[in-house]
């Protein structure tokens, strides 16, 4: 008999599976439940990207790519950050193809941390950062962004997180749960605490294109900030690829590179045939972006109206494709709210609680569908609501 | 403001509440200018899109290529107004190129639709030829597919 336990990593074991498989196993009971709990875009990726793809099968372009990723589709991607963020990275160096955002943040934490150190990572957020940070042997330390401050991190709170441990600080905005966006000038207080320390910014900006009513300011933008931040982004949600696994990162040259080299053992290259269809989008899709995003605010905006007709108050999110509406007012909890208000009305959106510490209270009600689904959801709610 | 004629041009049934939501508009303010596009004949209807083919009925549409010699003075007009009174006649346009008009019409059988060419269409006054293009098909109209593209499996992740 083996003991699988003991054959088993104790940090590995540790690591909590996420609470929300139970709403999956509730919603695949419910054929006419409407999901807006899944954080992906609705949209088939635009045909000619997809094409892309299938042609460079056709061509036969089969084999790996170098590690770092193709050559054509750096140079574009550089030409792409400087077109849309104002950032320059030499192709050759400072940019390397990962398969999704997700690798990013993996290789670029596992770069970083040894035993003992410290990543500070605002939450509520993406659920990845601190189980990446503890596998690697680290401390994850949370901030706890607040709905007062329109779950923006604060200078102050920065400042009081940071010790001599600490490695690195994750940026995850336009953030996921909350729909937060950091402006400049935010950036530009939590730069001045940074300067002079040796904390590396990892920017997980991921939504850095779907912002509304103003551009996304990178931590990379502000001055001194270059040298120490390393972008991870993708092309998921901005170009709806998600399941090409297409991401990067960009930084400084000798970040990077010691960032590929484990790349290159866990993964080799990114995948051939996501890369050639990444090229046409990084060349020819700021107009499908453009399109999604323009669609995006139209549900946002129509959702934040109902949502304050329903009687729930929400902060106006600015930026990825979630609304986090504060369900205090039901007196029920986020895991109890998003319970009941599956079973009974087959509406699924996520806890709060899901995201971390903060997330209690809220819920993560996701836009990405169409406006029938959505004023469906909300009538449902209405009715929920009406009932408790 | 175009950006309400996209809407509805999107789903004809969106209501004015529906779309002052989305744009973050005042609700009175979208009726005033849906109701004065109306008025202006910018928006001329709210048909549905419908396959008829799934209902089982049947039904035959044709596109004819219609050439035609100018009148003096009145030019094209005259031959398509003549043309569009016909209740059967589904759409209508000046075309450049090889032709002149194009001219859909859906009948209930091929015999039909070859019918009312040869006896309406093609005798008018200046029509100089005909050509007429069944329809076999119909893969998209409007933006819309007419079969469903195939769903990707259900999965559940978290993200």
């Amino acid at each position: 008999m083996i003991d699988y336990a003991s054959a088993l990593s104790g940090r590995v074991k540790e690591i909590q599976p996420s609470g929300i498989r139970k709403f999956f196993d509730l919603l695949e009971g419910m054929p006419d439940a409407i999901s807006l709990s899944v954080g992906e875009p609705d949209f088939v990726t635009p045909w000619h990207i997809r094409d892309a793809g299938i042609y460079s099968l056709e061509k036969g372009f089969t084999k790996y790519t170098s590690n770092a990723g193709l050559m054509d589709l750096r140079r574009e991607l550089s030409r792409y950050m400087l077109r849309k963020f104002d950032l320059t990275y030499d192709p050759a160096r400072q940019l390397l193809i990962t398969v999704g955002g997700s690798e990013g943040i993996d290789i670029a934490i596992r770069a970083l941390v040894d035993q003992g150190d410290e990543v500070v990572i605002p939450v509520p957020s993406f659920v990845c950062y601190g189980p990446i940070v503890s596998m690697s042997g680290g401390n994850p330390v949370y901030i706890e962004t607040k709905v007062e401050n329109e779950f923006r991190l604060t200078a102050e709170e920065v400042r009081s997180a940071i010790t001599p441990r600490t490695k690195a600080i994750l940026l995850p905005f336009p953030n996921n749960p909350t729909g937060a966006v950091m402006e400049r000038a935010d950036l530009e207080a939590i730069a001045d605490v940074l300067r002079g320390t040796n904390i590396i910014v990892l920017a997980d900006e991921i939504y850095a294109e779907l912002t509304y009513g103003g551009k996304h300011v990178s931590m990379a933008n502000i001055p001194d900030m270059y040298a120490r931040t390393v972008v991870i982004s993708g092309f998921s949600k901005s170009h709806s690829m998600t399941g090409w696994r297409m991401g990067y990162i960009c930084g400084p040259a000798e970040l990077i590179r010691q960032m590929t080299k484990i790349h290159q053992y866990a993964i080799m290259c990114a995948p051939t045939t996501s890369q050639y269809a990444a090229l046409e989008a990084v060349k020819d899709g700021d107009k499908d972006v453009e399109m999604m995003r323009r669609e995006y605010d139209y549900r946002r905006h129509f959702l934040l109206e109902e949502l304050a007709e329903a009687g729930l108050s929400c902060f106006e999110p600015r930026g990825a494709f979630y609304a986090f509406p504060s369900i205090r007012s039901t007196g029920l909890s986020s895991d109890a709210f998003c319970e009941r208000f599956l079973q009974e009305e087959h509406v699924a959106v996520v806890p709060g609680t899901a995201f971390g510490q903060g997330g209690e209270g809220f819920v993560r009600i996701s836009y990405a569908r169409s406006i029938g689904d959505l004023a469906e959801a909300m009538n449902r709610l209405k009715r929920f609501l009406n009932r408790l | 403001m175009e950006e309400i004629l996209k809407l509805l041009e999107e789903d004809g049934r969106y209501t004015a509440a529906q779309i002052a939501a989305m744009l973050g508009r005042d609700e009175a303010e979208v009726a005033a200018q849906i109701a004065e596009y109306e008025e202006k004949q910018i928006i001329l209807g709210y048909p549905a899109l419908i396959d008829w083919d799934k209902t089982g009925g049947e039904t035959v549409t044709a596109l004819i290529e219609v050439k035609i010699a100018p009148q003096r003075g009145d030019g094209f007009e005259r031959v398509a107004e003549r043309i569009y009174q016909y209740d059967e006649v589904e759409s209508l346009y000046l075309m450049s190129g090889a032709y002149d008009l194009a001219v859909t019409i859906s009948g209930r059988t091929l015999r039909e639709v070859a019918e009312f060419v040869s006896a309406h269409l093609a005798p008018i006054d200046g029509v100089t030829g005909t050509a007429t293009h069944f329809i076999l098909k119909r893969y998209k109209d409007k933006h819309r597919l007419f079969s469903k593209l195939p769903e990707q499996e259900e999965r559940m992740l978290f993200v």
